[in-house]
Protein backbone atom coordinates (compact mmCIF):
# COMPACT_ATOMS: atom_id res chain seq x y z
CA UNK A 1 0.00 0.00 0.00
CA UNK A 2 1.07 3.44 -0.82
CA UNK A 3 2.04 5.60 1.92
CA UNK A 4 -0.70 8.50 2.50
CA UNK A 5 -0.51 11.44 0.16
CA UNK A 6 -1.23 13.98 2.99
CA UNK A 7 -0.82 13.00 7.23
CA UNK A 8 -1.75 15.20 9.42
CA UNK A 9 -1.52 14.50 13.49
CA UNK A 10 -2.65 17.03 16.75
CA UNK A 11 -2.34 20.14 14.81
CA UNK A 12 -3.24 23.00 16.50
CA UNK A 13 -3.72 26.52 15.08
CA UNK A 14 -4.55 29.64 16.47
CA UNK A 15 -4.96 32.96 15.87
CA UNK A 16 -5.08 35.16 18.70
CA UNK A 17 -8.36 34.16 20.81
CA UNK A 18 -9.52 31.68 17.97
CA UNK A 19 -8.37 28.29 17.58
CA UNK A 20 -8.98 27.80 13.88
CA UNK A 21 -7.77 24.33 13.99
CA UNK A 22 -7.91 22.36 17.52
CA UNK A 23 -6.21 18.92 17.56
CA UNK A 24 -6.64 17.95 13.71
CA UNK A 25 -5.82 14.26 12.88
CA UNK A 26 -6.56 14.01 9.17
CA UNK A 27 -4.73 11.17 6.78
CA UNK A 28 -5.47 10.98 2.92
CA UNK A 29 -4.60 8.42 1.03
CA UNK A 30 -2.73 8.50 -2.04
CA UNK A 31 -4.96 8.53 -5.39
CA UNK A 32 -8.36 9.48 -3.44
CA UNK A 33 -10.64 11.98 -3.70
CA UNK A 34 -10.72 13.16 -0.32
CA UNK A 35 -13.47 15.80 0.57
CA UNK A 36 -12.83 17.87 3.44
CA UNK A 37 -16.81 18.72 4.38
CA UNK A 38 -17.84 21.23 7.31
CA UNK A 39 -19.89 24.38 8.21
CA UNK A 40 -18.20 27.81 7.36
CA UNK A 41 -15.90 28.51 10.85
CA UNK A 42 -14.71 24.67 11.19
CA UNK A 43 -11.03 24.68 10.27
CA UNK A 44 -11.15 23.95 6.45
CA UNK A 45 -9.39 27.14 5.17
CA UNK A 46 -6.76 26.86 7.58
CA UNK A 47 -6.24 23.09 7.04
CA UNK A 48 -5.64 24.17 3.45
CA UNK A 49 -3.03 26.71 4.56
CA UNK A 50 -1.32 24.70 6.85
CA UNK A 51 -0.67 22.23 3.66
CA UNK A 52 1.37 24.85 1.72
CA UNK A 53 2.80 26.16 4.94
CA UNK A 54 1.48 29.88 4.48
CA UNK A 55 0.01 29.09 7.56
CA UNK A 56 2.30 27.32 10.57
CA UNK A 57 0.93 25.39 13.61
CA UNK A 58 1.25 25.65 16.69
CA UNK A 59 1.64 21.84 17.26
CA UNK A 60 1.60 19.51 15.40
CA UNK A 61 2.76 17.40 12.77
CA UNK A 62 1.98 16.97 8.97
CA UNK A 63 3.90 15.80 6.33
CA UNK A 64 2.91 16.11 2.30
CA UNK A 65 3.66 13.36 0.07
CA UNK A 66 6.59 12.45 2.57
CA UNK A 67 7.98 15.90 3.32
CA UNK A 68 7.63 17.26 6.59
CA UNK A 69 6.09 20.65 6.78
CA UNK A 70 6.88 23.34 7.23
CA UNK A 71 10.98 22.43 6.83
CA UNK A 72 10.27 20.65 3.50
CA UNK A 73 7.39 22.55 2.31
CA UNK A 74 9.06 23.95 -0.85
CA UNK A 75 9.17 20.27 -2.02
CA UNK A 76 5.96 19.12 -0.86
CA UNK A 77 4.66 22.63 -3.02
CA UNK A 78 6.35 21.31 -5.77
CA UNK A 79 4.61 18.19 -6.23
CA UNK A 80 1.20 19.81 -5.31
CA UNK A 81 -1.33 21.50 -7.13
CA UNK A 82 -3.26 23.94 -5.16
CA UNK A 83 -6.64 25.71 -6.29
CA UNK A 84 -8.02 28.53 -4.03
CA UNK A 85 -11.35 29.14 -2.81
CA UNK A 86 -10.94 33.17 -3.86
CA UNK A 87 -9.82 34.00 -7.41
CA UNK A 88 -6.26 35.59 -7.36
CA UNK A 89 -5.43 35.04 -11.33
CA UNK A 90 -3.46 38.08 -12.71
CA UNK A 91 -6.41 39.79 -14.42
CA UNK A 92 -4.07 41.82 -17.18
CA UNK A 93 -2.57 38.73 -18.24
CA UNK A 94 -3.79 36.01 -21.21
CA UNK A 95 -4.66 32.57 -20.27
CA UNK A 96 -1.56 31.13 -21.68
CA UNK A 97 0.38 33.91 -20.03
CA UNK A 98 -0.85 32.88 -16.19
CA UNK A 99 -0.51 29.06 -17.47
CA UNK A 100 3.39 30.10 -18.50
CA UNK A 101 4.28 31.89 -15.31
CA UNK A 102 3.17 28.91 -13.03
CA UNK A 103 5.08 26.47 -15.74
CA UNK A 104 8.00 28.62 -15.20
CA UNK A 105 7.40 28.65 -11.20
CA UNK A 106 6.30 24.68 -10.72
CA UNK A 107 9.70 24.34 -12.59
CA UNK A 108 8.70 22.59 -15.96
CA UNK A 109 11.59 22.14 -17.93
CA UNK A 110 11.68 24.66 -20.64
CA UNK A 111 11.31 22.09 -23.50
CA UNK A 112 7.97 20.51 -22.10
CA UNK A 113 6.10 24.24 -21.37
CA UNK A 114 4.65 24.43 -24.29
CA UNK A 115 2.97 20.86 -24.03
CA UNK A 116 2.42 21.50 -20.64
CA UNK A 117 0.62 24.70 -21.15
CA UNK A 118 -1.55 23.06 -24.04
CA UNK A 119 -2.06 20.11 -22.14
CA UNK A 120 -3.39 22.20 -19.24
CA UNK A 121 -5.73 24.45 -21.70
CA UNK A 122 -7.43 21.69 -23.02
CA UNK A 123 -8.04 20.10 -19.40
CA UNK A 124 -9.78 22.99 -18.36
CA UNK A 125 -11.53 23.31 -21.60
CA UNK A 126 -9.74 26.86 -22.90
CA UNK A 127 -7.77 26.05 -25.74
CA UNK A 128 -9.85 28.72 -27.72
CA UNK A 129 -9.32 31.13 -25.04
CA UNK A 130 -5.78 30.89 -24.52
CA UNK A 131 -5.03 34.36 -25.72
CA UNK A 132 -7.94 36.25 -24.20
CA UNK A 133 -7.20 38.09 -21.34
CA UNK A 134 -8.61 36.81 -17.70
CA UNK A 135 -10.51 40.14 -16.94
CA UNK A 136 -12.59 38.91 -20.15
CA UNK A 137 -13.41 35.42 -19.11
CA UNK A 138 -16.53 34.19 -17.64
CA UNK A 139 -16.66 33.68 -13.94
CA UNK A 140 -16.82 30.02 -14.74
CA UNK A 141 -13.94 30.55 -17.34
CA UNK A 142 -11.67 31.99 -14.79
CA UNK A 143 -12.70 29.42 -12.43
CA UNK A 144 -11.52 26.67 -14.62
CA UNK A 145 -8.19 28.56 -15.51
CA UNK A 146 -7.83 28.94 -11.52
CA UNK A 147 -8.03 24.57 -11.89
CA UNK A 148 -5.63 24.58 -15.29
CA UNK A 149 -3.19 26.47 -13.28
CA UNK A 150 -2.96 24.21 -10.41
CA UNK A 151 -2.13 21.28 -12.94
CA UNK A 152 0.37 23.06 -15.01
CA UNK A 153 3.34 20.31 -14.06
CA UNK A 154 1.14 17.20 -12.88
CA UNK A 155 0.95 17.34 -9.62
CA UNK A 156 0.53 14.19 -7.71
CA UNK A 157 -1.68 16.03 -5.21
CA UNK A 158 -4.66 18.62 -5.88
CA UNK A 159 -5.88 20.60 -3.00
CA UNK A 160 -9.65 22.32 -4.33
CA UNK A 161 -10.25 25.17 -1.14
CA UNK A 162 -14.11 25.39 -2.03
CA UNK A 163 -14.10 25.12 -5.51
CA UNK A 164 -17.36 26.23 -6.29
CA UNK A 165 -18.20 28.50 -3.32
CA UNK A 166 -20.58 31.61 -4.87
CA UNK A 167 -20.76 29.93 -8.39
CA UNK A 168 -24.03 29.87 -10.31
CA UNK A 169 -25.41 26.02 -10.53
CA UNK A 170 -24.48 26.18 -14.15
CA UNK A 171 -21.02 26.80 -13.47
CA UNK A 172 -21.37 24.46 -10.50
CA UNK A 173 -21.84 21.64 -12.86
CA UNK A 174 -19.11 22.50 -15.22
CA UNK A 175 -16.75 22.51 -12.30
CA UNK A 176 -18.13 18.86 -11.25
CA UNK A 177 -17.56 17.09 -14.19
CA UNK A 178 -13.85 19.16 -13.94
CA UNK A 179 -13.07 17.60 -10.97
CA UNK A 180 -15.06 13.59 -11.74
CA UNK A 181 -12.68 13.82 -14.67
CA UNK A 182 -9.67 14.45 -12.59
CA UNK A 183 -10.46 11.81 -9.96
CA UNK A 184 -11.16 9.21 -12.71
CA UNK A 185 -7.52 10.04 -14.05
CA UNK A 186 -6.18 8.62 -10.29
CA UNK A 187 -5.33 12.49 -9.20
CA UNK A 188 -5.06 12.71 -4.98
CA UNK A 189 -7.32 15.44 -4.36
CA UNK A 190 -8.21 17.37 -1.42
CA UNK A 191 -11.21 19.31 -1.82
CA UNK A 192 -12.91 21.41 1.30
CA UNK A 193 -16.39 21.97 0.71
CA UNK A 194 -19.40 23.25 2.84
CA UNK A 195 -21.67 21.74 -0.14
CA UNK A 196 -23.59 18.56 0.90
CA UNK A 197 -24.06 17.41 -2.69
CA UNK A 198 -20.55 18.50 -3.66
CA UNK A 199 -18.98 16.40 -1.36
CA UNK A 200 -21.77 13.51 -1.46
CA UNK A 201 -20.91 13.62 -5.51
CA UNK A 202 -17.45 13.98 -5.66
CA UNK A 203 -15.76 12.53 -2.91
CA UNK A 204 -14.80 8.94 -2.17
CA UNK A 205 -13.72 9.82 1.37
CA UNK A 206 -15.41 12.37 3.62
CA UNK A 207 -13.96 14.10 6.56
CA UNK A 208 -16.42 15.77 8.65
CA UNK A 209 -14.82 18.86 10.22
CA UNK A 210 -16.05 20.71 13.44
CA UNK A 211 -14.70 23.02 15.46
CA UNK A 212 -11.20 22.40 13.88
CA UNK A 213 -11.05 18.82 14.29
CA UNK A 214 -12.15 16.06 12.27
CA UNK A 215 -15.54 14.16 14.09
CA UNK A 216 -16.65 11.51 11.72
CA UNK A 217 -14.90 10.23 8.45
CA UNK A 218 -16.04 7.09 5.51
CA UNK A 219 -17.36 6.74 2.50
CA UNK A 220 -20.71 9.25 1.91
CA UNK A 221 -22.55 5.93 2.02
CA UNK A 222 -20.87 5.00 5.08
CA UNK A 223 -21.15 7.65 7.14
CA UNK A 224 -24.95 8.16 6.19
CA UNK A 225 -25.31 5.01 7.69
CA UNK A 226 -23.67 5.38 10.96
CA UNK A 227 -25.10 8.74 11.97
CA UNK A 228 -28.36 8.89 10.14
CA UNK A 229 -29.10 4.91 9.59
CA UNK A 230 -31.30 3.54 6.19
CA UNK A 231 -34.14 5.39 6.50
CA UNK A 232 -35.46 8.85 7.59
CA UNK A 233 -39.35 9.64 8.51
CA UNK A 234 -40.21 13.12 8.10
CA UNK A 235 -43.25 13.99 10.52
CA UNK A 236 -45.32 17.20 8.99
CA UNK A 237 -47.40 19.12 10.74
CA UNK A 238 -48.79 22.31 12.71
CA UNK A 239 -46.07 23.99 14.33
CA UNK A 240 -47.63 22.48 18.07
CA UNK A 241 -47.54 19.07 16.26
CA UNK A 242 -43.54 18.94 15.46
CA UNK A 243 -42.88 20.80 18.81
CA UNK A 244 -44.69 17.72 20.27
CA UNK A 245 -42.63 15.41 17.96
CA UNK A 246 -39.28 16.85 19.23
CA UNK A 247 -40.06 16.24 22.65
CA UNK A 248 -41.11 12.60 22.04
CA UNK A 249 -37.58 12.60 19.94
CA UNK A 250 -35.24 14.41 22.78
CA UNK A 251 -37.24 11.96 25.36
CA UNK A 252 -36.65 8.80 23.36
CA UNK A 253 -33.02 9.45 22.64
CA UNK A 254 -33.88 9.54 18.91
CA UNK A 255 -31.41 11.21 16.80
CA UNK A 256 -33.91 14.22 15.03
CA UNK A 257 -33.76 17.31 13.08
CA UNK A 258 -35.74 20.41 11.87
CA UNK A 259 -35.88 19.44 8.22
CA UNK A 260 -37.88 23.00 6.65
CA UNK A 261 -41.86 22.04 7.44
CA UNK A 262 -40.79 18.64 9.23
CA UNK A 263 -39.16 17.02 11.73
CA UNK A 264 -36.80 14.53 10.45
CA UNK A 265 -36.14 11.54 12.81
CA UNK A 266 -32.87 9.60 12.09
CA UNK A 267 -32.56 5.62 12.05
CA UNK A 268 -36.47 5.39 11.38
CA UNK A 269 -35.73 1.43 10.42
CA UNK A 270 -34.73 0.78 14.31
CA UNK A 271 -36.79 3.01 16.10
CA UNK A 272 -39.93 0.29 16.79
CA UNK A 273 -43.71 1.27 16.64
CA UNK A 274 -43.52 4.49 18.71
CA UNK A 275 -42.43 6.28 15.74
CA UNK A 276 -44.89 8.72 14.18
CA UNK A 277 -46.63 8.68 11.26
CA UNK A 278 -45.12 10.34 8.88
CA UNK A 279 -43.62 10.33 5.02
CA UNK A 280 -40.30 7.28 4.95
CA UNK A 281 -37.21 8.55 2.69
CA UNK A 282 -33.86 6.70 2.32
CA UNK A 283 -31.47 8.61 4.72
CA UNK A 284 -28.67 11.06 3.20
CA UNK A 285 -25.67 12.66 3.92
CA UNK A 286 -27.32 15.92 4.82
CA UNK A 287 -29.36 13.93 7.69
CA UNK A 288 -25.85 12.39 8.90
CA UNK A 289 -23.61 15.94 8.69
CA UNK A 290 -26.75 17.52 10.63
CA UNK A 291 -26.72 14.86 13.18
CA UNK A 292 -22.72 15.24 13.81
CA UNK A 293 -22.63 18.68 13.78
CA UNK A 294 -25.86 19.89 14.87
CA UNK A 295 -25.93 22.81 12.01
CA UNK A 296 -27.97 22.99 8.64
CA UNK A 297 -25.90 24.03 5.51
CA UNK A 298 -26.71 24.58 2.10
CA UNK B 1 -0.24 11.05 -12.63
CA UNK B 2 0.08 9.29 -9.17
CA UNK B 3 3.75 8.31 -9.93
CA UNK B 4 6.11 11.33 -9.96
CA UNK B 5 5.99 12.57 -13.76
CA UNK B 6 8.96 14.28 -15.33
CA UNK B 7 9.14 17.62 -14.62
CA UNK B 8 9.25 17.68 -10.90
CA UNK B 9 11.95 15.53 -10.21
CA UNK B 10 12.14 15.84 -6.20
CA UNK B 11 15.49 17.63 -5.33
CA UNK B 12 17.24 19.58 -2.84
CA UNK B 13 15.80 23.28 -1.91
CA UNK B 14 18.37 26.08 -1.77
CA UNK B 15 17.98 29.40 -0.78
CA UNK B 16 17.40 31.81 -3.45
CA UNK B 17 16.83 29.47 -6.33
CA UNK B 18 17.10 31.00 -10.04
CA UNK B 19 13.78 29.36 -11.00
CA UNK B 20 11.70 30.80 -8.21
CA UNK B 21 12.88 34.26 -9.16
CA UNK B 22 12.77 33.37 -12.70
CA UNK B 23 9.44 32.66 -12.42
CA UNK B 24 8.17 35.86 -10.74
CA UNK B 25 10.14 38.19 -12.57
CA UNK B 26 8.53 36.49 -15.97
CA UNK B 27 4.90 37.50 -14.65
CA UNK B 28 6.78 40.95 -13.90
CA UNK B 29 8.19 41.22 -17.59
CA UNK B 30 4.58 39.83 -19.12
CA UNK B 31 2.82 42.43 -17.20
CA UNK B 32 5.51 45.52 -17.89
CA UNK B 33 4.77 44.49 -21.58
CA UNK B 34 0.97 45.70 -20.83
CA UNK B 35 2.51 48.64 -19.12
CA UNK B 36 5.69 49.68 -19.99
CA UNK B 37 4.64 53.01 -21.88
CA UNK B 38 2.78 54.23 -18.95
CA UNK B 39 5.66 53.09 -16.73
CA UNK B 40 8.44 54.96 -18.91
CA UNK B 41 6.43 58.03 -19.59
CA UNK B 42 6.20 58.58 -15.57
CA UNK B 43 9.70 57.88 -14.88
CA UNK B 44 11.23 59.89 -17.60
CA UNK B 45 8.70 62.96 -17.66
CA UNK B 46 8.53 63.98 -14.48
CA UNK B 47 12.52 63.79 -13.64
CA UNK B 48 12.93 66.09 -16.80
CA UNK B 49 10.37 68.66 -15.64
CA UNK B 50 12.35 69.20 -12.66
CA UNK B 51 15.74 69.23 -14.76
CA UNK B 52 13.91 71.92 -17.47
CA UNK B 53 12.49 72.97 -14.41
CA UNK B 54 15.55 73.85 -12.51
CA UNK B 55 17.96 74.35 -15.13
CA UNK B 56 15.82 77.12 -16.60
CA UNK B 57 14.94 78.63 -13.20
CA UNK B 58 17.86 78.50 -10.98
CA UNK B 59 20.04 78.17 -13.83
CA UNK B 60 19.53 82.27 -15.14
CA UNK B 61 20.45 82.63 -11.20
CA UNK B 62 23.23 80.24 -10.73
CA UNK B 63 25.95 79.54 -13.76
CA UNK B 64 28.18 76.90 -11.68
CA UNK B 65 28.08 74.95 -8.50
CA UNK B 66 31.84 74.93 -8.00
CA UNK B 67 33.41 74.37 -10.94
CA UNK B 68 30.46 72.87 -12.63
CA UNK B 69 28.13 73.96 -14.88
CA UNK B 70 24.41 73.97 -13.32
CA UNK B 71 22.95 72.04 -16.00
CA UNK B 72 25.49 69.26 -15.62
CA UNK B 73 24.94 69.61 -12.14
CA UNK B 74 21.12 68.83 -11.96
CA UNK B 75 20.96 66.41 -14.74
CA UNK B 76 23.16 64.43 -12.80
CA UNK B 77 21.28 65.30 -9.60
CA UNK B 78 17.97 64.63 -10.73
CA UNK B 79 18.78 60.55 -12.13
CA UNK B 80 18.81 60.15 -8.26
CA UNK B 81 14.99 61.48 -8.20
CA UNK B 82 14.53 59.12 -11.04
CA UNK B 83 15.70 55.96 -9.45
CA UNK B 84 13.84 56.92 -6.42
CA UNK B 85 10.56 57.61 -8.03
CA UNK B 86 10.54 54.72 -10.21
CA UNK B 87 11.57 52.39 -6.77
CA UNK B 88 10.21 53.11 -4.09
CA UNK B 89 6.84 54.02 -5.54
CA UNK B 90 6.41 50.35 -7.38
CA UNK B 91 7.99 49.03 -3.89
CA UNK B 92 5.11 50.29 -2.33
CA UNK B 93 2.01 50.49 -4.21
CA UNK B 94 2.97 47.39 -6.64
CA UNK B 95 3.45 45.15 -2.84
CA UNK B 96 0.37 46.53 -1.30
CA UNK B 97 -2.16 45.82 -4.57
CA UNK B 98 -1.00 42.86 -4.75
CA UNK B 99 -0.93 41.33 -1.70
CA UNK B 100 -3.69 42.69 -0.54
CA UNK B 101 -6.41 43.72 -3.55
CA UNK B 102 -5.28 41.50 -6.15
CA UNK B 103 -3.83 38.42 -3.57
CA UNK B 104 -1.75 37.44 -6.19
CA UNK B 105 1.47 36.89 -3.10
CA UNK B 106 -1.07 34.50 -2.15
CA UNK B 107 -1.12 32.42 -5.07
CA UNK B 108 2.59 32.97 -5.47
CA UNK B 109 3.32 31.23 -2.70
CA UNK B 110 1.24 28.33 -2.96
CA UNK B 111 3.75 27.44 -5.84
CA UNK B 112 7.02 26.55 -4.79
CA UNK B 113 8.57 29.83 -4.17
CA UNK B 114 9.23 31.58 -0.49
CA UNK B 115 8.78 34.97 0.67
CA UNK B 116 12.97 35.71 0.20
CA UNK B 117 12.72 34.23 -3.03
CA UNK B 118 9.43 36.79 -3.71
CA UNK B 119 10.47 39.69 -2.44
CA UNK B 120 13.83 38.99 -3.87
CA UNK B 121 12.72 38.57 -7.31
CA UNK B 122 9.95 41.99 -6.66
CA UNK B 123 13.19 44.12 -5.78
CA UNK B 124 15.06 42.90 -8.54
CA UNK B 125 12.93 43.56 -11.19
CA UNK B 126 12.00 47.12 -10.08
CA UNK B 127 16.14 48.19 -9.45
CA UNK B 128 16.96 46.88 -12.89
CA UNK B 129 14.20 49.23 -14.24
CA UNK B 130 14.92 52.02 -12.44
CA UNK B 131 19.05 51.52 -13.37
CA UNK B 132 17.74 52.18 -16.74
CA UNK B 133 15.82 54.93 -16.31
CA UNK B 134 18.19 56.80 -14.63
CA UNK B 135 19.82 57.25 -17.73
CA UNK B 136 16.74 59.41 -18.46
CA UNK B 137 18.07 62.63 -17.00
CA UNK B 138 21.55 62.33 -18.69
CA UNK B 139 20.10 61.05 -22.12
CA UNK B 140 17.85 64.81 -21.80
CA UNK B 141 20.97 66.70 -19.82
CA UNK B 142 22.29 65.91 -23.47
CA UNK B 143 19.75 67.40 -25.59
CA UNK B 144 20.29 70.53 -23.23
CA UNK B 145 24.09 70.19 -23.85
CA UNK B 146 25.65 68.07 -20.76
CA UNK B 147 28.95 66.59 -22.20
CA UNK B 148 28.63 62.53 -23.06
CA UNK B 149 30.87 60.82 -21.34
CA UNK B 150 31.70 57.13 -21.16
CA UNK B 151 31.54 57.12 -17.22
CA UNK B 152 27.59 57.77 -17.79
CA UNK B 153 26.95 54.31 -18.41
CA UNK B 154 28.15 53.61 -14.75
CA UNK B 155 24.77 55.30 -13.60
CA UNK B 156 22.71 51.93 -14.71
CA UNK B 157 24.62 49.81 -12.49
CA UNK B 158 24.39 52.83 -9.96
CA UNK B 159 20.70 53.14 -10.30
CA UNK B 160 19.98 50.08 -10.23
CA UNK B 161 21.81 49.43 -6.25
CA UNK B 162 20.16 52.51 -5.06
CA UNK B 163 16.75 51.37 -6.48
CA UNK B 164 17.40 48.36 -5.12
CA UNK B 165 17.50 49.57 -2.00
CA UNK B 166 14.69 52.21 -2.39
CA UNK B 167 12.44 49.34 -3.95
CA UNK B 168 12.83 46.99 -0.57
CA UNK B 169 11.99 50.54 1.67
CA UNK B 170 8.54 50.09 -0.25
CA UNK B 171 8.40 46.82 0.21
CA UNK B 172 8.91 47.15 3.81
CA UNK B 173 6.46 50.14 4.06
CA UNK B 174 3.58 47.98 2.60
CA UNK B 175 4.24 45.41 4.46
CA UNK B 176 4.11 47.63 7.48
CA UNK B 177 1.20 50.03 6.17
CA UNK B 178 -2.06 49.21 7.15
CA UNK B 179 -4.33 51.04 4.36
CA UNK B 180 -2.87 52.22 1.34
CA UNK B 181 -3.49 55.47 2.07
CA UNK B 182 -0.78 55.50 4.77
CA UNK B 183 1.58 55.78 1.86
CA UNK B 184 0.70 59.20 1.75
CA UNK B 185 2.54 60.43 5.04
CA UNK B 186 5.49 58.28 3.56
CA UNK B 187 5.84 60.75 0.67
CA UNK B 188 5.10 63.70 2.21
CA UNK B 189 7.00 63.08 5.57
CA UNK B 190 9.89 61.19 4.10
CA UNK B 191 10.25 60.87 0.31
CA UNK B 192 10.31 64.23 -0.84
CA UNK B 193 12.63 65.59 1.76
CA UNK B 194 14.92 62.95 0.85
CA UNK B 195 14.80 64.04 -2.43
CA UNK B 196 15.15 67.80 -2.18
CA UNK B 197 18.37 67.42 0.52
CA UNK B 198 20.57 64.92 -1.32
CA UNK B 199 22.72 67.82 -2.87
CA UNK B 200 20.52 67.52 -6.21
CA UNK B 201 19.60 70.85 -7.02
CA UNK B 202 21.88 72.48 -4.88
CA UNK B 203 25.27 71.31 -2.64
CA UNK B 204 24.20 70.40 0.90
CA UNK B 205 27.00 71.78 2.37
CA UNK B 206 24.47 75.30 1.42
CA UNK B 207 22.16 73.95 4.23
CA UNK B 208 22.46 74.32 8.25
CA UNK B 209 25.04 72.05 10.29
CA UNK B 210 22.46 69.96 11.94
CA UNK B 211 20.28 69.62 8.46
CA UNK B 212 23.73 68.50 6.87
CA UNK B 213 24.99 65.77 8.72
CA UNK B 214 21.57 64.49 8.59
CA UNK B 215 21.84 64.38 4.87
CA UNK B 216 24.81 62.28 4.76
CA UNK B 217 22.81 59.49 6.49
CA UNK B 218 20.20 59.89 3.52
CA UNK B 219 21.24 56.96 0.74
CA UNK B 220 19.97 59.57 -2.51
CA UNK B 221 22.89 61.97 -1.23
CA UNK B 222 25.48 59.11 -2.17
CA UNK B 223 23.70 58.28 -5.22
CA UNK B 224 23.94 62.08 -6.32
CA UNK B 225 27.74 61.89 -5.40
CA UNK B 226 28.38 58.57 -7.27
CA UNK B 227 26.38 59.77 -10.40
CA UNK B 228 27.96 63.14 -10.76
CA UNK B 229 31.29 62.26 -10.41
CA UNK B 230 31.25 59.21 -12.45
CA UNK B 231 29.33 61.26 -14.94
CA UNK B 232 31.55 64.03 -14.75
CA UNK B 233 34.49 62.10 -14.55
CA UNK B 234 35.76 63.13 -11.24
CA UNK B 235 35.83 59.55 -9.69
CA UNK B 236 38.21 59.69 -6.38
CA UNK B 237 38.42 57.40 -3.28
CA UNK B 238 35.58 58.58 -2.03
CA UNK B 239 33.02 57.21 -4.05
CA UNK B 240 33.59 53.70 -3.07
CA UNK B 241 32.21 55.22 0.79
CA UNK B 242 29.75 56.05 -1.24
CA UNK B 243 28.67 52.79 -3.29
CA UNK B 244 29.41 51.17 0.49
CA UNK B 245 26.62 53.32 1.97
CA UNK B 246 24.60 52.06 -0.91
CA UNK B 247 24.95 48.89 -0.78
CA UNK B 248 24.81 48.65 3.14
CA UNK B 249 21.37 50.76 2.63
CA UNK B 250 20.28 47.38 -0.15
CA UNK B 251 21.01 44.85 2.10
CA UNK B 252 19.41 46.06 5.15
CA UNK B 253 16.17 47.27 3.29
CA UNK B 254 16.48 44.17 1.73
CA UNK B 255 16.18 41.52 4.34
CA UNK B 256 14.04 43.56 6.66
CA UNK B 257 11.63 43.67 4.10
CA UNK B 258 11.92 39.65 3.73
CA UNK B 259 11.11 39.70 7.42
CA UNK B 260 8.22 42.10 7.42
CA UNK B 261 6.76 41.06 5.01
CA UNK B 262 7.12 37.25 5.96
CA UNK B 263 5.72 38.08 9.00
CA UNK B 264 2.34 39.55 7.36
CA UNK B 265 2.22 36.49 4.69
CA UNK B 266 2.91 33.52 6.56
CA UNK B 267 0.87 33.43 9.92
Amino acid sequence: MQPPAIAIRGAHKRYGEITAVNGLDLEVPAGVCFGLLGPNGAGKSTTMRLLTAQSLADEGEITVLGHTLPAQSKQARMQMGVVPQLDNLDIELTCRQVLSVFARLYRVARHERHAAIARALAIANLTARADTRVSELSGGMRRRLLVARGLIHQPRLVLLDEPTVGLDPQIRQELWSLIDSLRSAGVTMLMSTHYIEEAERLADVVAVMSAGRVIAQGTPAELTLAHAGERVVEVYGTPERLAEVGELAAARGWSSRRSGPAVAIMHAESLGEEVPDGTTRPANLEDAFVALTGEEIE
Amino acid sequence: MSSTPPGTPVRAVRRLEPAALAGVMTRDIVLFGRYWKATTFSSIVQPTIYLLAFAAGIGALVNRVGHVPYLDYVATGVVATAVLFSSAFPGMFNTFVRWRFQRTYDALLAAPVDVEELVTAEVLWISLRAGVYGLAPILVGIVFGLHPAVGMLLVVPIGFLTGFGFAAFGVLLAAIAKTIDNFNYVTSAVLTPMFLVAGTFFPITSLPAGIRVVARFNPLYHCVQLVRDASLGSLGVADLAHAGVLALFAIVMWRLAIWRLGKRLID
